[in-house]
């Protein structure tokens, strides 16, 4: 091997062509996650819009019966829509209050030791597949606890699936509100005890506003992982669209509807088959925008600490 | 004692007491239900904790000899292409991210907002994609490459994601010392950089993996429904896995069924406990202090 002139092994007379080429590997691999999303809008809106060539998005968006697989068929969203919020928003009157409730316990109150073992059990929860989560809404929620205290409980209902879907969501709300009540400066505290405030009016009066934007940012995404569970509502809340505000009953909600016409082998083409990506479209537009909105939310709390 | 302790007066107000109780309620009531969750998915599968489970095929007439032995084997093929397929892309990806792109430029920006919007998408909808293109589009038909692609696709924000923290927790110092000997910026990134964040990477990817291995709505979608007798021999083989079986026999309403769905679930939740607990033992092992 001979030894370049000082000159030389400074200044860089070759381009190097390897260099580049790995680069442009790696510019390609980052590119994959863009055209994934290019491929769910793509494979979303194709067929949606054959669907919307034959019913109209007016019929679609306020039409108040589901029945796709009638000879007749009619296809009013509106059932679907009404099952993924009733059950959306029971897991959520269970979410919201437990979650902040464990996320404040955790971020002021439990001592370093006592954390260290309670927050990863917590999040044993969020580590549960979803199945799992569903065969315990039907088996021990509906079978054991719900038919001893709502006697006309129907076997599949809304509310086995809403409260189960409420405490897998626990652990997610937890832990993005402890993330932002951690970054609130410890001054803010300091501050707070210094005027002779108690543990509760610091933790509800000065860290919980502070950190609101990031509080409200893990409830958004909450609701919007609720709204795209599929399994527990499929496996406990039966696959019958109806259009009843009672949580004792079952209802179809738009991802358990996808997920049993998915599941069945519908024609490439049918009406019945481009309904899924119809209502995939319009589950994907509304859990986007809530991503969209979280996201603007963690910022701002970003910004105003860091 | 901490600061807090000591200025916070002596008596204790009720009304804090009982928020305090009240918050730790909240946390318990979570932690309860998985106690009572794992208690109630043991005691209804012990009877069938037997290795016929693993060693029998699933049977839809003698539910007391079936097993989920095409399950295991379809669920270990699907996660092996599903590794094999999002890891080198997503680690790439995140090297390019953190060690080549622009820090604030245009693409990197976008690439990133990207990856967070795709780490919130429902699972479904990536069945619905892999529906659309996979299985329909590109005819690869109801086959362990079309739901490993799916699922590729799913956990690849989560590699990146994982991938990106390893990479940032090694100093930059380590970066500067080799770009200064005259390494070009990829030979750091190959000879110091990455194997420098290899645990904080397993880590990620591992955790990455059991997602993988949990999921079943995506699937029911690129078809893994079917009543499958076999093990898959080969990408384009049919397949079953644990969560769909789970699924299939949870529906079926006879008892029988129904205690071996919770003799599959304990299975189930085996193989994901061991999949974290070796993330864990990866990350206290190896964890380098700078």
């Amino acid at each position: 091997m001979s030894v370049a002139p000082l000159t030389d092994s400074l200044v860089r007379t070759r381009p190097r062509y390897g260099e580049q080429v790995i680069k442009g590997v790696l510019v390609a691999a980052a590119a994959v996650s863009i055209a994934t999303t290019f491929g769910i809008v793509a494979s979303l809106v194709i067929p949606t819009v054959e669907f919307f060539r034959e019913i109209s998005v007016v019929d679609f968006l306020t039409g108040t019966e589901w029945t796709p697989l009638f000879a007749d068929g009619k296809f009013g969203v509106l059932p679907l829509v009404s099952g993924t919020f009733v059950i959306t928003g029971i897991a959520v009157a269970v979410a919201i209050p437990l979650g902040l409730g464990a996320a404040i316990y955790l971020s002021e109150y439990a001592s370093a030791r006592s954390r260290r073992v309670l927050k990863p059990t917590l999040e044993v929860l969020a580590g549960i597949p979803t199945v799992v989560f569903g065969f315990f809404a039907l088996e021990f929620v509906t079978n054991v606890l719900l038919r001893r205290l709502f006697p006309g409980i129907e076997v599949f209902n809304a509310l086995s699936a809403g409260l189960v879907m409420g405490i897998m969501i626990i652990p997610m709300v937890a832990s993005l509100s402890e993330d932002a009540m951690a970054a609130v400066p410890a001054g803010l505290r300091d501050g707070s005890y210094a005027l002779g405030a108690s543990k509760r009016q610091t933790a509800v009066k000065v860290v919980i506003p502070a950190a609101l934007s990031g509080i409200v940012a893990a409830f958004v995404l909450g609701i919007s992982r609720a709204i795209g569970e599929t399994m527990i509502v499929t496996i406990a809340a039966g696959l019958e669209p109806r259009l009843v505000p009672n949580p004792l009953q079952g209802m179809q909600t738009m991802t358990s509807y996808i997920a049993a016409a998915g599941a069945g082998d519908l024609p490439t083409g049918s009406i019945e088959y481009q309904s899924i990506f119809a209502v995939g479209f319009l589950l994907f537009l509304i859990t986007l925008l809530m991503n969209i909105g979280s996201i603007r939310l963690v910022r701002r709390y970003r910004q105003a600490y860091q | 004692m901490s600061v807090e302790e000591d200025l916070v007066g002596q008596g204790t107000p009720a009304a804090d007491r009982i928020f305090r109780w009240l918050l730790f309620i909240a946390l318990g009531i979570g932690i309860l239900t998985l106690v009572v969750l794992l208690a109630t998915v043991t005691i209804k599968g012990a009877p069938r904790l037997d290795p016929a489970l693993i060693t029998n095929m699933p049977s839809l007439r003698f539910p007391e000899r079936a097993g989920a032995q095409s399950a295991i084997t379809g669920t270990l093929w699907v996660i092996t292409f599903t590794a094999l397929f999002s890891l080198p892309t997503g680690i790439l990806a995140a090297v390019y991210l953190e060690e080549f792109a622009r820090p604030g430029g245009r693409f990197q920006r976008i690439v990133e907002l990207n990856i967070q919007n795709l780490a919130a998408v429902p699972s479904i909808v990536y069945g619905i994609l892999g529906l659309g293109v996979f299985v329909r589009a590109l005819a690869l038909g109801q086959s362990v490459v079309a739901a490993a692609l799916t699922l590729a696709l799913l956990v690849l924000p989560i590699v990146i994601i994982a991938t990106r923290e390893a990479l940032r927790a090694v100093p930059r110092s380590i970066r500067e010392g080799s770009l200064a000997l005259g390494a070009t910026p990829w030979q750091t990134t190959y000879r110091q950089t990455l194997p420098a964040a290899i645990p904080g990477i397993a880590t990620g990817v591992i955790l990455a993996v059991s997602r993988a291995a949990g999921e079943a709505a995506p699937l029911l979608m690129v078809g893994a429904v079917g009543f499958i007798t076999f093990n898959p021999d080969g990408l384009l083989a049919g397949y079953t896995t644990l969560p769909i079986q789970i699924f299939n026999w949870t529906k079926d309403s006879r008892e029988e069924f129904q205690v071996l769905a919770s003799a599959a679930i304990v299975l189930l939740l085996v193989l994901l406990l061991a999949l974290n607990f070796t993330a864990i033992w990866i990350r206290n092992r190896t964890q380098k202090r700078w």
